[in-house]
């Protein structure tokens, strides 16, 4: 089969690779007809994660077609169109039994601090991702779902990592009615963050980032007030200044490890790899909410150590909520939503890229070319 | 008023916003909310139908944290371990745990290694490494490198420009090393 893989930092092709088989009797083997890069994949692709082996295919956002189940699996057959959550869980161990599947114990022998994830390095277990024309998919009873009828691929694929990671972003900020909301990203989990807010009841929500091409659809998709960056002095005081010096209530990082406005920081952690995240954004939230408001991170970081000015965040009181998004949790209200009207996923989608061009795809992603917001990786283009 | 108990003013009211976002307030409560608590039994175990799960086949020794207990009944089969970095991934999981810089570091430059011994063997084969495709370095020129970021405010170009070095740096320095050694030999023959 035809599959993206990685050949050291910054490099990438497509190879053919021998296509996966059932494993464990609970497998199901997907055919893919739709993929994204996700902002994560980046981290990935410049070389920050530790664990990432050459030969190893990415894509943990994915959606396709069953062409093949394990002995075991009872409530999925071949030719079920289906969307898989980029969590790979088992749904018994002690944590997904309470709902945090991103967290599952069973998946990956790798590190005991974060879970599996489909294409995302050793260090979440080894699997390889859906950026290719067929995938494992390990647990088929227990993560995915059958796409509903009514829902088109693109708002589907969205649902298996950045809508799911933007709206639980907004929950874990526990926004209540009138809350100012910063939201510092506006890549795909940023705006989709930013448009949860609104679910929420914030009354007002404001999307920080240098791209002005983002920021602009934040104005349009997400509703949102925005700022760039790099037109203030000091974005800190920026934030005070337009909260009438309260700060914010609620901040949420949909930055992450590779996080821009301080060229220090940035260089050691995404260029040097001397420590586990670039924490700009992270640090912005902290100094920009007020006095017992809450931060909520969906930006990821690896797994070392990131300046982090932590005794702000102690002296001020805050609540800091984290982690990778329980995916499958959020599917039920979500499909509500998307069926109310009150989202469109699709609408941050700029380009839909053939697998065959894969390499291209990364790096105008990754450099930000072009208008690019979220590219679609499609199998099979002709 | 901030330095008095006052909430600032918010410039829409909550009528004001329903009107103008769609849904605005549709998970008001937090009854709503799929993640509020944190911690929610799911009775329906999310269709798995065990307690613990069959283990998967172990076809080589897999490698694992030692702050697990045991192998994980399911796990990654993807580029299993080989070569020098194969060695030092190997002993980043046997001596060290995830709460150790080593474990994170000798991962690290393991990766380092692997790109390397990866680079090197793809000589031998029909299809060696091709920096310019694989680098996706020509949509530059099909994606518009130069007016995506000329007269933007971007804050990422000023690093941007270490990419190549950090890309084909070493590819020069090996390239400058090999010459020189082949000038030397040549010159003792
Ligand atoms: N928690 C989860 O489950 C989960 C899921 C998906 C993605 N993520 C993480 O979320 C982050 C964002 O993902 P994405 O797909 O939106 O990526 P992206 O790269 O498209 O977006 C990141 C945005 O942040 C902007 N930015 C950089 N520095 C900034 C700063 N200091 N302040 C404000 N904005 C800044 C960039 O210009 C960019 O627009 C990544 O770190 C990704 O790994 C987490
Ligand atoms: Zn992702
Ligand atoms: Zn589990």
């Amino acid at each position: 089969m035809r599959a993206m893989v990685y050949r050291g930092p910054y490099k990438v092709r497509v190879e053919e690779k021998a296509p996966p088989v059932v494993e464990h009797p609970n497998d199901a083997i997907v055919r893919v007809t739709m993929a994204a890069i996700c902002g994560s994949d980046l981290h990935l692709y410049h070389g920050m994660m530790p664990d990432t082996r050459v030969g190893m295919t990415f894509g943990h956002e994915f959606i396709g077609v069953v062409e093949e189940v394990g002995p075991a699996v009872r409530n999925l057959v071949p030719g079920d169109r289906v969307m898989m959550p980029f969590n790979i869980f088992c749904g018994t161990c002690w944590f997904c039994a309470r709902g945090l599947y991103a967290n599952c114990h069973n998946v990956n022998p790798n590190a005991t601090a974060v879970g599996g994830i489909y294409g995302y390095s050793h260090t979440c277990g080894g699997y390889d991702g859906g950026q290719a024309e067929y995938v494992r998919v390990p647990f088929a009873d227990v993560g995915p779902t059958v796409i509903p009828e009514w829902m088109d691929d693109e708002d589907a694929v969205l649902l298996t990592d950045a809508l799911a990671t933007g709206y639980f972003g907004a929950q874990l900020g526990d926004i209540v009615e009138g809350d100012v909301v910063v939201v510092f990203g506006a890549g795909p989990v940023g705006l989709f963050a930013a448009k949860s807010a609104w679910l929420m009841g914030a009354g007002r929500v404001v999307v920080v980032d240098h791209l002005e091409y983002r920021l602009a659809k934040a104005r349009t998709f997400a509703h949102a007030e925005t700022v760039n960056f790099t037109e203030c002095d000091d974005i800190v005081v920026h934030m005070k200044k337009i909260t009438d010096h309260l700060g914010a209530d609620v901040a949420i990082d949909a930055v992450g490890a590779e996080a821009d406005g301080n060229f220090t920081q940035h260089v050691t952690a995404a260029k040097l790899k001397l420590q586990g995240g670039s924490p700009v954004a992270l640090n912005w939230a902290i100094d920009s909410v007020r006095k017992g408001g809450t931060i909520s991170v969906m930006g990821a970081y690896g797994p070392m150590f990131s300046a982090v000015k932590f005794g702000d965040a102690m002296n001020k009181g805050l609540t800091l909520r984290m982690n990778q998004c329980h995916v499958k949790r959020q599917w039920p209200r979500l499909f509500e939503h998307i069926r109310n009207g009150y989202l469109k996923p699709s609408d941050i989608v700029t380009h839909r890229i053939p697998l065959e061009h894969i390499a291209e795809g990364y790096h105008m992603f990754s450099a930000k070319l072009d208008g690019c917001i979220k590219p679609l990786i499609v199998p099979n283009a002709v | 008023m901030t330095y008095t108990s006052d909430k600032p003013a918010l410039p829409e009211s909550a009528d004001q916003l329903r009107a103008r976002i769609p849904g605005w307030g549709a998970d008001l409560d937090p009854k709503d909310r799929p993640s509020v608590p944190k911690l929610q039994w799911q009775e329906d175990r999310t269709g798995a139908h065990w307690d613990f799960p069959d283990r998967q086949p172990e076809k080589w020794p897999r490698e694992r944290s030692i702050e697990h207990k045991f192998l994980t009944p399911v796990f990654g089969t993807s580029c299993p371990p080989k070569g020098a970095s194969g060695m030092i991934r190997r002993l980043a999981y046997r001596k060290f745990s995830e709460g150790r810089a080593a474990h994170w570091l000798l991962l690290l430059a393991a990766d380092r290694v692997d790109a390397w011994e990866s680079h090197l063997s793809s000589f031998l084969t029909a299809r060696p490494d091709n920096p310019v495709t694989e680098t996706g370095v020509l949509s530059e020129f099909s994606r518009h490198g130069i007016s995506s970021r000329v007269g933007q405010k971007r804050s990422d170009v000023k690093h941007q420009v270490l990419d190549p070095v950090i890309v084909a740096g070493p590819w020069v320095l090996a390239v400058a090393v090999a010459v020189t050694a082949v000038r030397k030999l040549l010159r003792r023959s």
